[in-house]
């Protein structure tokens, strides 16, 4: 089927070659009827009866008018109402004003709500346009093989060949291996630019910003905190060291739970010298991936993660109960400074956080 | 002469003259496209990536890809005063001070969401009913590829606003990152410039996710659309339907104005979502902070297998040498994606391995028809389910009030067995599928009526299966069996079946090329005659058989 065009096509282009006027009628996807051209490039007078018009592939008109002219109605409707959604989605712009949450909801709504009308009606002129107006088809065409025919496959073998000894590859050895050497290093070139992305990692990942005598202040009000303000046991607060609560870096480690027990509450393998007054610190940083530990639930004292619901047990040194977390969050050691307030003893013991390659 | 003629005169002419692209041309508006609501995902795939290009270039025009630290003072009050980074500011500033910014920043979302579904989906189709075979294997591959950046730059995408949940799906990078060994940690601080969350991510994954990726999906996506129309698109077997032929509607008018159409659908459901379905409303989420998080925190749904696997694997870690691996975020955040996506990548050549089969196929298999490969394709869908799934485990225990942990060993469990089960019952659904057609061309539709014979026996009338119907039935092309490892006529082993990869791969063929035989004289036989059934014979033989070639396998060793 799509064969059948080729030879006119030919034809009428070394025709264009030689005459100008002809190429300027040349009418793409639907050539004029090869004898037509042939009186042209004569310049004879047309006085001979027009050629029986090429059968055609598709039909000018759908079989059924009458039903055409009733979907032809609805396609034309559909238009127009995708015409006016458009008018109203311009006009909500302009009547819509935003800079609050109500009248951005507004805007929203009128924006949407015309714009989706626009390409819903669009879409289903179009689709009746195609399955009522149009006369239907079903064309079956040939598929050929994929695979190129034998001779041509030889005869790109044979240019390639050609080609290979002209260039003198294959025969000599030094050039070959030199370019090789010569690309193999150029690709690796780049990879070194990539060495400036970050700095190395050193022991970053051991220290946090808790420091001894850094006060633990609440998460979000900066306030130092006394063991008498936090004396309800069952408590929990999210702290961080002092100074840090605009510094992301620091709190992405140094973010710490404290949490009130009765002194005799607390049993191994909690470090009972880190404690004051039945409050222990852990770090709030999920030892699985990272996550704050957010929620505690105080009759089982659970600390749990809501990512992936890794499970510590805060009366025993937060050890891990269930869920994927590998390690225990770590314990911070904190202790009362001559103010009464709350402070680290040092930095934590061990590092915070997933684990990484170099924890040991 | 017409206005038609004319303008093409013109223009086409002018172009012509230039490019000589007549013919070329001509046979675009000529090409064949076979009709089947099924070969619309990947178009959805398609129009979402170009509704995607549109709004997020719109977006690109008012977002500040920044982690420098802003107090926010705008219209949104309840923020007024936080801390928070320019990203997240200037999206908030999208959402409230640009008019349409909220309802372009909803359709970008949604769209990429629905492309990402639709990607799934459109490989779904592909994948069951065998589209993927030769010729189009490298097509397949391309999809994969897409899969994969698809799933990276929409991850990307929503990490951009710096908001609690992205900042927390960024956080949970850094440990999945942490946890590759030797390297990791010194990736880690490469992708973020330094300790997390730094001040670089941002700025990074911003040109990843509007330059750096969109540029290779364009262009891997055109590549794609090249090879479609190159190949030509497959069909659903039916009546006058072969492997040498394509039976549709032409390009132009047909097909140009159903995908038309099918685009403004697809803008019109962005659009409508975006309208009454509020999608990631970051004001509520609020600015970063690695300290802070809200309960259930759930990523975008692509994201949520990951998410599943990290939730259910076991907190395996191994310390050796100074040195420690979390074995159970390694698997679950890399090993996992890996291995799904090589599966996948790898899964038409070890197929076209195990059969054998390097014809050329455009009529597409019914799932039905390749029992083993539905059943292959459903194992993996069921793995997948049940990690996305448990990605959601805590609104489930929520929602429906069971235990939490009981979830995690559900998924657990299901994970490992789920597919299992999945791939028997699919591949027997799918047997019972095949003795139903056989049935059908064997004994035809039954017609209602008795007839009582002169000798007092009662029979019903049957017909044979309509033309169309039949064609369908009989579509299947019955794959070769490999021989068994067994010696020749003349004693020779076949040295192809006698390797341990060898027998392996004749074990496969045999559970691959299991299915009910087509009622005779269609061509399917293998010619060894073990297939060919007496007429009103049970089907069942086919099976034992299969067993009583592998059994002379001991003798054929001195």
């Amino acid at each position: 089927m799509t064969e059948q065009g080729n030879q006119p096509e030919d034809a009428r282009a070394s025709a264009g070659g030689e005459h100008g006027r002809v190429t300027r009628r040349r009418v793409i996807g639907t050539p004029p009827p090869a004898e037509a051209r042939r009186l042209l490039r004569d310049g004879g007078a047309p006085a001979q009866p027009a050629p029986p018009p090429k059968p055609r592939m598709l039909p000018a008109d759908p079989a059924n008018p009458e039903r055409a002219k009733r979907a032809e109605r609805i396609v034309a409707t559909c238009f127009m109402i995708s015409f006016v959604a458009s008018i109203a989605f311009i006009a909500s712009y302009v009547i819509f004003q935003v800079h609050s949450v109500d009248r951005v909801f507004r805007s929203n709504l009128g924006l949407g709500l015309s714009m989706t009308v626009a390409f819903l009606a669009l879409g289903a002129g179009a689709t009746v346009w195609v399955r009522n107006v149009m006369p239907k088809v079903e064309i079956t065409e040939e598929r050929k093989p994929l695979a190129s025919p034998r001779p041509d496959r030889e005869a790109f073998a044979e240019a390639f060949e050609e080609g290979t000894e002209a260039s003198q590859f294959v025969k000599r050895p030094l050039i070959r291996r030199t370019l090789l050497a010569a690309s193999t290093a150029l690709a690796v070139a780049p990879i070194v630019l990539l060495r400036d992305l970050g700095p190395l990692p050193r022991t970053q990942l051991r220290h946090t910003a808790w420091k001894a005598d850094s006060r633990l202040v609440v998460l979000g009000t900066n306030r130092p905190l006394k063991p008498a303000e936090f004396a309800s046991p069952g408590g929990i607060i999210t702290v961080i060291p002092e100074g840090t609560d605009n510094d992301l870096e620091a709190l992405a480690k140094a973010a710490v739970l404290i949490i009130k027990f009765r002194p005799e509450e607390l049993l191994a393998p909690t470090v009972m010298n880190w404690t004051v007054d039945g409050i222990v610190a852990y770090s709030k940083i999920c030892t699985h991936v990272g996550c704050p530990a957010a929620l505690y639930e105080h009759t089982t004292h659970h600390i749990l993660c809501p990512c992936h619901q890794s499970t510590f047990d805060a009366q025993r040194g937060a050890k891990v109960l269930f869920g994927p977390a590998p390690r225990p969050l770590p314990q911070l050691p904190i202790t009362v400074n001559a103010d009464g307030y709350l402070v680290a003893q040092s930095d934590f013991h061990e590092p915070v956080g997933p684990t990484f390659w170099e924890l040991g | 002469m017409s206005t038609v003629d004319k303008a093409l005169e013109g223009t086409g002419g002018y172009l012509d003259d230039r490019l000589r692209g007549a013919k070329t041309l001509r046979n675009v508006l000529k090409k064949i496209y076979p009709d089947h609501w099924s070969f619309l995902l990947g178009e959805i795939a398609l129009y979402t990536f170009i509704i995607l290009l549109l709004t997020g270039t719109f977006l690109t025009l008012f977002f500040k890809p920044s982690m420098t630290d802003v107090v926010y003072h705008g219209s949104y009050t309840k923020l007024n005063g936080v801390h928070m980074s320019d990203a997240f500011a200037s999206t908030l500033n999208i959402s409230f001070d640009v008019r349409g910014g909220l309802l372009m920043r909803q359709i970008h979302h949604w769209a990429a969401i629905l492309f990402l579904a639709a990607i799934m989906a459109h490989m779904l189709r592909i994948f069951f009913t065998g589209a993927f075979r030769k010729p189009r294997e490298i097509n397949w591959l391309i999809g994969v590829t897409l899969l994969t950046l698809g799933i990276v730059e929409g991850f990307a995408g929503y990490s951009l606003p710096d908001d609690l949940l992205s900042g927390t799906g960024l956080r949970i990078l850094e440990g999945v990152m942490l946890s590759i060994p030797i390297v990791g940690t010194y990736i880690t601080f490469f992708i973020f410039g330094g300790q997390f969350p730094g001040h670089d991510l941002i700025p990074r994954l911003y040109i990843v996710h509007v330059l750096l990726i969109p540029g290779i999906i364009l262009a891997l996506i055109g590549a794609h659309l090249f090879l479609m129309y190159h190949q030509k698109h497959t069909q659903f077997p039916g009546k006058g339907r072969t492997d040498r032929n394509v039976v549709g509607a032409p390009a132009y008018p047909y097909f140009a104005a159903k995908t038309g159409a099918w685009f403004f659908y697809i803008f019109a459901v962005c659009a409508g979502l975006s309208t009454f379905a509020q999608i990631n409303p970051v004001w509520l989420f609020g600015p970063y902070n690695p300290a802070a998080i809200s309960s259930d925190s759930q990523p975008d749904f692509y994201m949520g297998w990951l998410e599943g696997a990290l939730r259910m694997m076991p907190a395996w870690q191994i310390d050796f040498l100074g040195h420690s691996l979390a074995l159970g975020v390694f698997i679950a955040g890399l090993l996992v994606l890996g291995v799904l996506m090589t599966g996948l990548a790898l899964y038409p050549f070890i197929e076209q391995w195990v059969t054998g089969d390097r014809r050329e196929h455009h009529v597409l298999d019914r799932p039905r028809d390749a029992p083993t490969r539905t059943a292959v394709g459903m194992a993996g869908v069921t793995f997948y389910g049940v990690l996305w799934l448990i990605g959601g485990n805590d609104l489930i225990a929520r929602y429906f009030d069971i235990q939490l942990y009981w979830t995690t060993w559900f998924g657990r469990v299901t994970v490992i067995i789920g597919p299992v089960i999945a791939y028997i019952l699919t591949k027997r659904i799918c047997l019972g599928l095949q003795r139903k057609d056989r049935d059908l061309l064997v004994h035809g539709v039954e017609t209602g009526i008795i007839v009582m014979k002169p000798q007092g026996e009662f029979t019903e009338i049957t017909r044979p299966v309509p033309e169309e119907v039949h064609a369908v039935l009989t579509a299947r092309r019955e794959l070769p069996r490999l021989p068994a490892a067994q010696p020749d006529e003349n004693g020779v082993p076949s040295p192809a079946a006698h390797s341990v990869l060898g027998k392996l791969r004749v074990r496969l063929n045999h559970v691959f090329t299991e299915a009910i035989p087509l009622p005779g004289g269609n061509g399917h036989g293998t010619g060894d005659g073990h297939r060919e059934l007496p007429t009103g014979a049970e089907e069942r033989p086919a099976l034992p058989k299969a067993e009583q070639e592998e059994r002379p396998e001991p003798t054929s060793r001195p």
